[in-house]
């Protein structure tokens, strides 16, 4: 992998980070309202995986998902903006936090529903089936929604059919508040795939390099093999499922020992070590960062509200 | 004009509009190999292929959840649900996916969608296959509904929905498919949204659409034996409804029936009674009433499903009540 990309890796997971950071402070300010679930501890993730597709690759995720949406090259003016509700987000404040997209990144968002939208990951490779392309489509989710119908009907449709989906389960140990072992017939979810004679393997989920070149090479067997495949990605969040969770379901030395394998602090030791970049090089992109998110706040708050008659559009296409 | 069934109306409909636009095709249970389990896609495997007459596995959100996602990926898929019942097992995806991710995502995708299913009574199915919840579905913004009640708005409509950007529910009846009709020559397309005066008529309004059609016609040439002029408004679309051609027809006649196969609470007629009273009630001559189905699952035994479902003389009864 060039360097300059690295560096933009780097430069994502902290953009994530600082975005999340400052959507935090303003939720408690009481300016996001809704749900918002902060994806903090597993930036390796979905950086690591958008990193390694191209960009004809469909992307598609559930409600943690403004990561997800940077990752994809939404700009954090967009994100920010979508959060406060305003008309310059990319869902024109219709969607909030869960509900973000862009058609034009090709990332098909951000839902709400647990499982509800695999079914729909793979009814976008049915649709680049039907085209005869070998695009991919890259479907996220957590370890809660591969319990759920919809993931069992998603998974055998697309090995049935031969569709192209790269079946990504961020395991983060918690559905909500319940373990995966409380709530999981198998605690490898990757062992759910065997069900469905579906090719599949566990990677670490807080290094990102780890996680790109898996996912490149995932990617590439789906696009030449014609099948889906599953990767169960073992990461940890460090804020609670959303904001206002009381996190009785863990304890804080639990989160500590996570904390030490803080991704970014994990790839800025490799980019160090192996002389990648300089801690100089590594602190100036954090401190582009720090100014960029300061913007994006800035420009969120300037931005108007979504005018009145905007809640009678696009109800239908046609009227 | 010729004449042909229900079945066939839908059929040509369907390849019809899969003739012109390469981007429709078909998916669901049975609807390839074996032809369809109402029949109405018969051939079409041998004609179009496996590619674009799809049997899917019998998983109702992996039909209407990978239909919804094909389309808003572009293409124009027709998903079939063997029957309305089934649509319960896929309601997240009727009802809160398809209808709701133009506007939640600020208008990014469309969903250009067409759900056929199959609904109503009358076959001795039992409560769980027997069902009209169209009204259920109706409530929610977002998605189209359409049910006919003759071959003629079956096509026309089916083929306006396929072009549609908008996910519609088009909804068929389980006892209707051999009901004949007249059907223009060549191609032609109905609007979706528009009611249709079916019988002219001015005694009073009989307010219906799919099965209560074919049922209140029936009723009209029995009230005509009394020397009662019944006219028909056939809503054909339940959402967006259409309510211009009940009101106009309500504010001559001064009196009105509706007729729906469902149940009467939180029904159609709930809807349209309202909206008349709502806006036109300077013309009411009398209590509306509302001809339904009994407020039970629907029985195995024959007799008894017929009892719980309405009837030509039910409406006949109404026609009278309203009018005396």
């Amino acid at each position: 992998m060039k360097k300059e990309q690295q560096l933009d890796m780097y430069r994502q997971m902290v953009l994530i980070r600082r975005v999340e950071e400052r959507g935090a402070e303003l939720y408690q300010a009481g300016k996001i309202g809704g749900f918002m679930h902060l994806y903090i501890g597993q930036e390796a993730v979905s950086t690591g995986l958008i990193a390694a597709r191209e960009s004809r690759d469909r992307v598609i995720t559930a409600y943690r998902d403004h990561g997800v949406a940077l990752n994809c090259g939404l700009s954090a003016d967009s994100v920010m903006a979508e959060l406060l509700g305003k008309s310059t987000g990319m869902s024109k404040g219709k969607g909030g936090s869960m509900h973000m997209a862009s058609a034009e990144k090709n990332f098909w968002g951000g839902h709400a529903i647990v499982g509800g939208h695999l079914p729909i990951a793979a009814g976008l490779a049915i649709a680049d089936q039907y085209d005869k392309n070998d695009n991919v489509t890259i479907c996220m989710f957590g370890d809660g929604a591969t319990n759920i119908g919809y993931f069992h009907e998603a998974l055998n449709l697309a090995k049935a059919w031969g569709l192209r989906v790269l079946w990504v389960c961020e395991n983060n140990n918690y559905g909500m508040g319940t373990a995966v072992e409380r709530a999981s017939a198998v605690h490898e979810i990757r062992q759910k795939a065997d069900g469905y004679g579906m090719g599949n393997e566990r990677v670490d989920g807080m290094d990102v390099m780890q996680v790109y070149e898996a996912a490149k090479k995932a990617i590439e067997k789906v696009r030449t093999e014609g099948k889906p495949y599953f990767m169960e990605v073992v990461t940890y969040r460090y804020r609670g499922h959303s904001m206002g969770d009381p996190e009785r379901y863990r304890s804080s030395d639990e989160v500590k020992q996570w904390h030490a394998k803080d991704p970014i602090g994990i790839f800025r030791k490799f980019l160090l070590d192996k002389k990648i970049a300089t801690a100089k090089a590594l602190d100036e992109i954090e401190a582009r960062v720090e100014d960029e998110v300061n913007k994006a706040v800035e420009f969120a708050e300037a931005s108007p509200e979504p005018a009145l008659d905007e809640l009678f559009t696009n109800v239908f296409v046609e009227n | 004009m010729a004449k042909i069934t229900m079945r066939e109306a839908i059929s040509q409909a369907l390849m019809e509009e899969m003739d012109r636009d390469p981007a429709v095709f078909i998916m669901g249970e049975e609807v390839g190999v074996w032809g369809g389990t109402y029949a109405v896609t018969k051939g079409f495997y041998d004609k179009y292929g496996p590619d674009r007459v799809k049997d899917t596995p019998i998983a109702e959100n992996a039909i209407v959840g990978g239909a919804i996602g094909a389309a808003m990926a572009g293409k124009r898929p027709i998903a079939e649900l063997m029957t309305i019942n089934f649509a319960f097992s896929a309601m997240d995806y009727v009802v809160n996916q398809a209808p709701k991710l133009h506007y939640m995502f600020g208008g990014q995708f469309k969903v250009p969608l067409v759900i056929r299913a199959v609904g109503g009574g009358g076959r001795q199915l039992g409560a769980t296959h027997s069902q009209t919840p169209d009204a259920v579905f109706a409530h929610f913004p977002g998605l189209k509904v359409v049910s006919p009640g003759t071959p003629e708005d079956a096509k026309g409509l089916l083929k306006t929905a396929i072009r549609s950007d908008d996910p519609i529910l088009f909804i068929e009846h389980a006892t209707m498919y051999q009901v004949r009709g007249e059907v223009p020559e060549g191609e032609y397309l109905i609007p979706i949204g528009k009611s249709k005066v079916q019988r002219a008529g001015k005694d009073l309004t009989i307010v219906t659409y799919c099965k209560g059609l074919e049922l209140s016609m029936k009723a009209a040439d029995e009230l005509a034996k009394d020397g009662i002029d019944a006219e028909i408004v056939d809503l054909r679309t339940l959402r967006p409804l259409d309510m211009e051609p009940v009101l106009e027809s309500f504010k001559k006649t001064n009196r009105a029936i509706v007729v729906e196969e469902g149940w009467k609470s939180y029904g159609v007629g709930s809807e349209v009674v309202s909206r008349i009273y709502e806006e036109a009630f300077d013309y009411v001559d009398a209590p509306i009433v509302r001809v339904a189905q009994k407020e039970v699952p629907l029985p195995y035994n024959r007799t008894l499903e017929q009892a719980a479902l309405p009837q030509v003389p039910d409406i006949v009864a109404a026609a009278k009540e309203v009018l005396r």
